[in-house]
């Protein structure tokens, strides 16, 4: 009898279902997974480290890139750190302009994850469909920000301007005629509020599209049943959080059960699964995206019925408005401090966390009063999920390593840091 | 179910009276300091006992306190955080642990206690060289293989120590000192208490 081995092979980091740079040294037994070693850290730049040499305003970008398709619920995330340290009272309009593009920001994600997870185990279609529902929201992104992806538009004290009153529209080129140019634009006409409640019309129908193709599908249930199942106990000792907690049935949801923003005001229902497995969490982000869909509407009500302003007035953390920086010498000098200087934040701790679609984001900031971070740690969601992968995909087969790195829904961004 | 603020400060002073060695409450946030020494067992208690049930231990990071507030720091460089999540009573607990010895900080790993904490403290360990003893598995995890230093302790340089490029006479990609000036756009500033108050 010859001497049989297991079998180490390396996969990734340019593996096209690594989603982006993970190196997974697997050890096989034939085609059975021994053992997993993820390798990470191919995209680390030391954001933190970047952060305690900016001051606090100058950090707001590098947010975008930790999870770079969840750009605007980072942002919540650092920004709420500061405002609990230097106690900045945050406008209501400002918190429902959040919410509501924390919520688009969910959409944005889970249409990525699912367009991708379903690329890697085989479904082509419901990639271009989730893409095609993701430019809508990429183009309020651009309404809002002037940034299709990293839209730096939270400050803290609010958000950097109100929502605009027109739409860009499309213009006539080669490619399109004016006719078509005309269709195009027909739901441009109105503010961006109007976009977005015509897109929230379309969008259920969308989910179900997805649906069609996946959730009674005979491929997609065997590639997904009973594959990476994690029990309560473990999800929770694992420090998993958001869909992959959710997922094992243990209902947690930090907008329910301790709400920031505007949370509180708002109707929506938090999906669990019951077995635990990548068909539970593809089921509960599905659901994720309706109730998303949900709780924009009602933001895109309030904020019809509400304007007001969206930045506090407090101006030792947020500018002073053009017009009176120009004719007011106080306001001048608040001005130049803050862009010079920056903002001073008191001396303390504090953890924020949001409910990112991913899981739980906390900043954990520390300052000594100085207009710098002492220390920034990023807790990222998807880092004690991706050091649950080895016991994820043991004894599964390797094509299975696919799907739960897909059903982890890892961005490189944000564990890497 | 959700236990007040002022009950957690109780049930930790009941359960643990002997092992705090400070307890703050600021920002509707509670922190607690405890001794390295027989660290493991009053985490333990933090996580199984009843009132407590800190179950999910969602951060660990590594801190180095050796330039804060300027040099105004007087007790020990290096601390371990850790960020408890009880899911039954809806509570937060940052828990803080000093290593002893400044030039050589050790603390005991608790991924035993929490399974999570195994990555965490791979991390504290790569960027600030605190070692978890008792780790299974305690290797560097976000810097490059071979890299040498701790870049998050504050007297590493932000530009680092070494640059990397390829090289066409060896034909191969070599290390060498940083050729980048090192430059700070805005200085840090700590100003006195009432600066700038009316």
């Amino acid at each position: 009898m010859p001497e049989i081995k297991n079998y180490t092979m390396n996969f990734g980091p340019q593996h096209p279902a690594a989603h982006g740079v993970l190196r997974l040294v697997l050890e096989l037994d034939g085609e059975v997974i021994q053992r997993a070693d993820p390798h990470i850290g191919l995209l680390h730049r030391a954001t933190e480290k970047l952060a305690e040499h900016k001051t606090f305003l100058q950090s707001v970008p590098y947010m975008d890139r930790l999870d770079y398709v969840s750009m605007l619920c980072n942002e919540h995330a650092y920004v709420q750190a500061i405002e609990k340290l230097a106690g900045i009272d945050v406008p209501v309009r400002a918190q429902y302009i959040r919410v509501m593009f924390d919520e688009i920001t969910r959409i944005l994600n889970h249409l990525m994850w699912l367009g991708a997870h379903g690329l890697d185990i085989g479904a082509m279609t419901v990639f271009l469909y989730c893409f095609r529902e993701r430019e809508d929201l990429m183009d309020a992104y651009e309404a809002v920000s002037g940034a299709r992806m990293h839209a730096a538009y939270y400050r803290p004290g609010g958000v950097y301007r109100d929502m605009p009153d027109t739409m860009p529209q499309y213009e006539a080129s080669k490619i399109h005629n004016a006719a078509a140019v005309k269709k195009m634009n027909e739901n441009r006409q109105g503010s961006l509020l109007d976009f977005l409640e015509d897109f929230t019309r379309r969008f259920p129908t969308c989910v179900d599209e997805y649906e069609t193709l996946l959730t009674d599908n005979r491929i997609w249930k065997q590639r997904t049943v009973d594959i990476g199942i994690v029990t309560p106990e473990r999800a929770v000792a694992l420090g998993m959080t958001g869909p992959m907690l959710r997922g094992s049935g243990v209902e947690w949801d930090l907008r329910k059960k301790r709400p920031y923003a505007a949370y509180d005001q708002l109707d929506f229902d938090i999906p669990v699964g019951k077995n635990g497995d990548s068909y539970d969490r593809y089921l509960v982000r599905v659901e994720e995206m309706r109730q998303s869909n949900r709780i924009v509407k009602q933001c895109i009500t309030w904020l019809r019925a509400n304007p007001g302003a969206v930045m506090t007035t407090n101006h030792k953390f947020a500018p002073p408005a053009r017009e009176s920086m120009k004719q007011n010498m106080e306001e001048l000098i608040h001005h130049f401090k803050l862009f010079t200087e920056g903002m001073h934040v008191p001396a303390g701790e504090a953890y924020a966390a949001v409910e990112h679609p991913k899981g739980e984001l906390g900043i954990y900031l520390v300052s000594d009063g100085a207009n710098k971070p002492y220390r920034l740690k990023i807790r990222a969601p998807g880092f004690p999920h991706l050091a649950a992968l080895d016991e994820m995909v043991r004894g599964h087969m390797i094509a299975d390593v696919v799907t739960i790195i897909g059903t982890q829904d890892i961005v490189f961004g944000e564990i890497d840091r | 179910m959700t236990i007040a603020k002022k009950t957690l400060l109780e049930e930790l002073r009941n359960q643990l009276p002997e092992h705090l060695v400070a307890v703050k409450q600021e920002l509707g946030e509670t922190t607690i300091v405890i001794k390295a020494e027989g660290m493991i067992p009053v985490l333990t208690l933090l996580r199984d006992a009843d009132g407590l049930n800190f179950s999910q231990m969602s951060d660990l990071c590594g801190m180095d306190y050796s330039e804060y507030g300027d040099g105004e720091w007087q007790g020990k460089r290096f601390a371990v955080v850790y960020h408890l999540l009880s899911l039954v009573h809806n509570q937060r607990l940052r828990v803080r642990i000093f290593a002893e010895d400044d030039d050589f900080p050790v603390v005991v790993s608790v991924a035993s206690v929490w399974p999570s904490a195994n990555w965490y403290e791979r991390e504290a360990f790569d960027l600030y060289g605190i070692i978890f003893t008792g780790h299974p598995d305690l290797r560097r995890i976000l810097t490059d293989y071979g890299f040498v230093g701790n870049p998050f302790r504050k007297d590493f340089p932000l530009s680092g120590h070494v640059e990397m490029r390829y090289d066409p006479e060896q034909q191969r990609v070599v290390y060498q000192p940083v050729t980048v000036e090192p430059r700070e756009v805005t200085p840090r500033i700590i100003r006195e208490a009432n600066y700038a108050s009316k």
